[in-house]
């Protein structure tokens, strides 16, 4: 094997893990200080550089204190003690955090960061892995961090970390399946799996939710945004309930279940579940941006009138894909603060009736605008008609599935 | 009575109410709009305090005369009108006749009830008359509550509370009274704050026998004083302090120590002397404050000698023993519990039977005593004593036997004279015959007039005791013991009634209630023998054994005690108080 | 008690889709973001604040000034206008202390001594800050005015012995207090 080929993966992994990790701190410091903001407060603003245990003079305040909040966070995660319940089954316990970070850390392997660069005559996507089923991968790599959170809840031995687990269990199985279908169309638009190639094309013919240049600029492409759009929406929010954010966070809402699966867990083990969270809120954000919004692309063809393979051009494609992808970290902290936590029926409801359903509907809808040009407008019609009676049956359905019994009936 | 009255009234006229009470020697009143009978010549404050109506008042103590000079008492009276002359008195249909009632009110406390006579208690004209006497009495009141000690048991406070106006119309400059006045050893005065009861003087006249105080000045001025060149040093001068109803005399001993309402009242009895007086140790935190006495009329009325009540403080020094100790190159050392008394047991059992002596005290509970009689015979010694402590009866209280407990070690003993053989001893352990000597709560070089270079010739002395003494000093072995108010126990007095102590605080350091370490060591030196679990099975013990105690438990004594055996001997002061009671001269 | 039945209100169609709530919300949330950004929220002034939010920069800030007269910070022993210390120790704040933080020993005054009339002051006086719950009963209770709650509220220590305030610190932290009522010299 090409030895210079082990090197660039060798040298993509340690950087883009360790751009996901420095990602999870700055989640923590933008969580913190965007929170606060909203709420009035102030956040942590006083954490400096403690000089002055290594024999400086002056702790070091950098402009903007408490930048270095992360770091004071994990040193005292790392200094804390970390105990272990003596009724806990120790090698599950043990085992669940690690379950939850690696994961989402897996999944960063397929993201495109930026685009191919070129180095010594050889083109190096800037991706670990530039595989064919990029979402395939994704998922099923993803799904696996929810054996983490039960096996979490059901090592802790204790109530409320096993309802956590169970929730989480079927909070998780359920959204998968919406998540799932509600990239179908997405798929079937691309005509590919392959992340890399996506977001190629994303920066020739405009992004998936702005058509705004190169084939975009068509009829069937605009009508495609119907589909595309109900997928956004579902995509997104089933990302929610996958990380386990707000609104969607019943696995560890504190009302109810004091810290949910990890209220048994204390230091770096507690860590490595709030590292996981917000590795997957990372990946999750990447993924949406990569799928929906040109991943890397700076759009609007620009990105065409730059010199290909330029290691520069790498780098700015880079820093534009870090730039969407903390838009989005915004974007969840903003909703957190804005959304009321669900009830677990509600949770349920929307994902297994709503979501379903709509993401079911959303694919035929996307084949049909797919097929209008070879099945012209009398099969688009029929089958629009087809779609219709469908649609209303199903929420007939779903109406009936949802009705309590009536206390008289009974 | 009851039984035949029905078939009476179909034959015979219906009997009156009156002829009823008559025949048993009653009258009926009528208390608030209630009939009841009442012994003939009750008087009314207690014939009220028989339905529960609390009539307040200063001046009365059902223990002295009355004179009826602080007029808190007043209620209403009312007797049935005098028919004219010629005519029938009128009874209703209940068999009372109507009552007239009097505009004036009179002293409840010096009154005697009547027959058909009626007293209100409350009313508007009995409450307005509580508010006119208390608006005088605090006329010249210096309220200076937060410094003193009646504060929380002050009749004054309690009853302007109740029966007060609330506010005082008293413009005028309140008359100036010598405060803070030392008038006696144990006493001091603060005439500001008297109210004129002359409850004390009542008492240093009738019972303490001393009339050393009395009333000087007039008017507003009057004021209480000790006679010009005499002291209030009788040593039964606390007890005016204990029934003055206002801060007017307080104890020395007790001033500015603590506030009455921190502390805890435990039910206990005196023990520095046969007669083994009632009383109440009140606690806070493991601190004795005071002893005051608790009233028990077959044992000490209502009262009790200074120097017995103020004996407490003995056990509140730093001279108590807190661990146990053991001779070790001629040194004390500490040692566990353990260790000491397996130390003790071994010198003890290693000597010859005929060798071994148990010396005990006439300070010890009956379990502890059952305990040193048993020690005795599980080595096998006849020689078992107490050290007698007589002196000379006050001719009141105090008792000559300074034990508290001799009646108590004869009955378990089982002999006429407990203290028999310590001359036998005494002779022994000079000699040399005596090796080993057990001696418990007992000072012997003090109190039994052994020699210290007797005590040296001994082999094995092991001392059980709550202070560090003389004769400890010489011990191979020292336990520490536990002082009156720091253990539940049972005493027998010198006229035979067995009483029981109650512990109100717990022994300093590691020191043991004297029955632990007893049991422990007798089932060192009798392996037979389980040590039990509780002071209870001691007595349940004992019970068993001797006839006299059959019976008894700690809870069927009683809080006053029961009478077990008759010793003939009889305390001068209750005989003196029934003498009295008989004359009239007060309601006892 | 009637019971009153509460109807759930009726959605349209567009309400029951949620998003435009949704988004109305998160227009609101990131309006009040910005706000509170540049320091421009209710209160953030008047409350001397940090300029974000209305969160005041505590060791630096303090609310001393603003500290109404009546708050109850630690409380403290005082003495009169002829520094006789007014306590007399009748141990009713004693008493009444929910937490029982007050300790007294009553003493006597001696002969001597030119408040000698006064007959008891404390012989020692020691209020443990870790178990007081600065809720003013002693203050209430006192009969002789001696015991007030001061605003001094920063009071630390590094180990358990320095948190008991003893007499000598008690009448530093209360100081003087005049115009009381005098029952004990002339005063008036």
């Amino acid at each position: 094997m090409d030895t210079t080929l082990l090197i660039a993966a060798a040298i993509k992994i340690t950087v883009f893990i360790g751009i996901t990790m420095s990602f999870v701190s700055i989640c923590v410091i933008f969580e913190r200080r965007f929170s606060a903001i909203i709420q009035d407060r102030v956040g942590p603003n006083r954490t400096m550089l403690p000089l002055s245990i290594l024999g400086f003079k002056k702790d070091l305040a950098l402009p903007i204190g408490g930048l270095t909040q992360p770091i004071a966070d994990g040193l005292k995660f790392i200094l804390k003690e970390d105990f272990t319940p003596s009724y806990v089954r120790k090698f599950f316990f043990w085992l669940a955090p690690a379950l939850v970070v690696v994961p989402a850390l897996l999944t960063m392997a397929v993201i495109p960061f930026g685009s191919p660069m070129e180095i010594a005559g050889d083109i190096f996507p800037m991706a670990v892995a530039d595989l064919n089923v990029g979402p395939l991968y994704i998922f099923a790599i993803a799904s696996l961090s929810v054996y983490g959170i039960t096996l979490a809840g059901w090592a802790s031995n204790s109530k409320y970390p096993f309802f956590g687990g169970v929730r989480a269990c079927a909070q998780m199985i359920s959204y998968e399946i919406a998540l799932g279908l509600s990239i179908v169309p997405v798929i079937m638009f691309f005509g590919g799996l392959n992340l890399g190639h996506i977001v190629e094309e994303q920066v020739k013919n405009g992004w998936l939710l702005l058509p705004l240049w190169g084939e975009g600029l068509s009829i069937e492409r605009w009508l495609m945004l119907m589909p595309l759009g109900i997928s956004f929406i579902i995509f997104t929010t089933s990302i929610f309930a996958e990380t386990n954010r707000m609104p969607f966070d019943l696995p560890e809402c504190e009302t109810e279940l004091v810290g949910g699966y990890h209220t048994e867990y204390s230091s770096m083990k507690f860590a490595l579940f709030f590292m996981g969270e917000y590795a997957a809120m990372v990946v999750g954000s990447a993924l949406i941006v990569t799928l929906f919004l040109g991943g890397w692309s700076i759009g609007f063809g620009v990105d065409s009138l730059l010199p290909s393979g330029a290691w520069w051009v790498s780098l700015l494609h880079i820093g534009v894909f870090l730039g969407k992808v903390t838009f989005f970290i915004l974007f969840f902290i903003l909703v957190r603060w804005t959304v009321p936590r669900f009830r677990y029926d509600q949770l349920m409801n929307l994902g297994w009736i709503v979501f379903f359903e709509a993401a079911l509907i959303n694919v035929f809808l996307a084949a049909l605008v797919i097929a209008y040009p070879s099945i012209g407008i009398i099969g688009v019609t029929i089958g629009f008609a087809l779609l219709i009676t469908a649609t209303i049956l199903l929420i007939i359905i779903a109406k009936g599935a949802t009705k309590k019994p009536s206390a008289t009936a009974v | 009575m009851s039984e035949d009255a029905p078939a009476n009234t179909a034959t015979a006229e219906k009997k009156l109410p009156k002829d009823l009470a008559a025949e048993k020697g009653m009258v009926n009143v009528q208390i608030d709009g209630e009939w009841l009978q009442v012994p003939r010549g009750t008087r009314m404050i207690e014939a009220a305090k028989l339905v529960g109506k609390e009539v307040p008042h200063y001046c009365y103590h059902p223990k002295l005369s009355s004179p009826g000079n602080c007029r808190m008492c007043l209620v209403q009276m009312g007797m049935p009108p005098r028919p004219a002359p010629g005519q029938a008195p009128v009874y209703g249909d209940d068999g009372y006749q109507e009552i007239g009632w009097m505009p004036r009110p009179v002293i409840a406390c010096a009154n005697t009830v009547a027959e058909n006579m009626g007293i209100r208690t409350t009313g508007d004209l009995v409450e307005k008359t509580r508010e006119g006497v208390m608006e005088f009495l605090l006329i010249n009141h210096p309220l200076d509550c937060p410094i003193c000690d009646q504060a929380g048991e002050c009749k004054l406070q309690e009853f302007s509370v109740e029966h007060g106006r609330g506010e005082s119309r008293f413009k005028e400059t309140k008359i100036k009274k010598p405060k803070n006045v030392d008038i006696g050893k144990n006493i001091r005065l603060d005439d500001e704050r008297c109210i004129m009861c002359s409850r004390c003087i009542r008492f240093m006249d009738e019972v303490a026998e001393e009339p050393v105080l009395g009333f000087s000045q007039r008017g507003t001025h009057t004021s209480v004083t000790v006679h010009p060149g005499y002291r209030l040093d009788n040593n039964y001068s606390l007890n005016t302090a204990d029934i003055c109803p206002v801060g007017a005399l307080t104890s020395n001993d007790f001033r500015f120590q603590m506030r009455v309402w921190f502390l805890k009242e435990t039910k206990s009895i005196d023990v520095n002397c046969g007669t083994g007086a009632n009383t109440v140790i009140w606690t806070r935190a493991n601190e004795v404050f005071r002893v005051t006495p608790r009233q028990n009329d077959d044992v000490n009325s209502a009262w009790m000698p200074d120097n017995h009540r103020l004996s407490f403080n003995h056990f509140q020094t730093d001279d108590r023993l807190t661990v146990p100790m053991i001779k070790e190159d001629g040194k004390h050392v500490q040692s566990s519990w353990l260790e000491a008394t397996a130390r003790a047991a071994e010198g003890l059992g290693m000597s010859q039977p005929d060798e071994v002596a148990v010396i005990a005290s006439g300070r010890l509970s009956n379990e502890e005593l059952f305990l040193s009689k048993k020690i005795a015979a599980a080595l096998g010694t006849e020689l078992l004593t107490i050290v007698p402590r007589i002196g000379e009866s006050d001719g009141k209280l105090i008792s000559a036997d300074r034990n508290p407990n001799t009646t108590g070690a004869a009955l378990i003993w089982g002999t006429d004279d407990p203290a028999a053989k310590l001359d036998t001893i005494r002779e022994g352990v000079s000699s040399g015959k005596i090796k080993s000597l057990l001696v418990l709560s007992e000072d012997l070089l003090e109190e039994a007039d052994f020699k210290s270079e007797d005590l040296e010739k001994l082999n094995h002395l092991v001392v059980s005791h709550t202070h560090a003494n003389p004769t400890a000093a010489h011990a191979n072995v020292v336990l520490a013991g536990a002082g009156f108010a720091e253990k539940r126990a049972t005493y027998v007095n010198v006229t035979g009634r067995l009483q029981r102590a109650n512990q109100a605080v717990i022994a300093p350091g590691e020191s043991r209630d004297d029955w632990e370490s007893l049991t422990a060591l007798l089932s060192k030196l009798d392996e037979d023998y389980t040590a039990p679990a509780s002071m209870d099975s001691i007595l349940n013990a004992i019970a068993s054994e001797v006839e006299e105690f059959s019976g008894q438990s700690f809870g069927s004594i009683g809080d006053l005690g029961m009478q077990i055996t008759e010793t003939g001997v009889t305390i001068p002061l209750v005989e003196q108080e029934r003498a009295r009671i008989d004359s009239g001269q007060i309601v006892g | 008690m009637a019971i009153i039945k509460v109807e759930r209100p009726k959605l349209s169609a567009g309400e029951k889709i949620y998003f435009g709530a949704i988004f109305k919300g998160m227009i609101i949330t990131l309006r009040h973001a910005f706000k509170s950004f540049f320091g421009k929220t209710t209160g953030a002034g008047e409350l001397n604040s940090s300029g974000v939010g209305v969160t005041m920069q505590y060791p630096e800030q303090k609310w001393d000034d603003k500290l109404p007269e009546y708050y109850r910070g630690a409380p403290a022993l005082v003495t009169d206008e002829q520094d006789r210390e007014r306590c007399v120790s009748c141990q009713l704040c004693e008493f009444i202390c929910p937490p029982k933080a007050i300790k007294i020993i009553p003493g006597e005054i001696p002969s001597d001594n030119e408040w000698a009339k006064v007959e008891k002051r404390p012989q020692e006086f020691d209020i443990d800050m870790i178990r007081c719950i600065y809720c003013g009963m002693c203050e209430e209770v006192c009969p002789e005015q001696a015991i007030y709650l001061r605003p001094d509220y920063v009071i630390t220590g590094t180990n358990r012995s320095e948190m008991v305030h003893d007499k000598k610190r008690l009448y530093e932290i209360g100081g003087k207090r005049v115009g009381l009522v005098n029952k004990w010299n002339d005063l008036k």
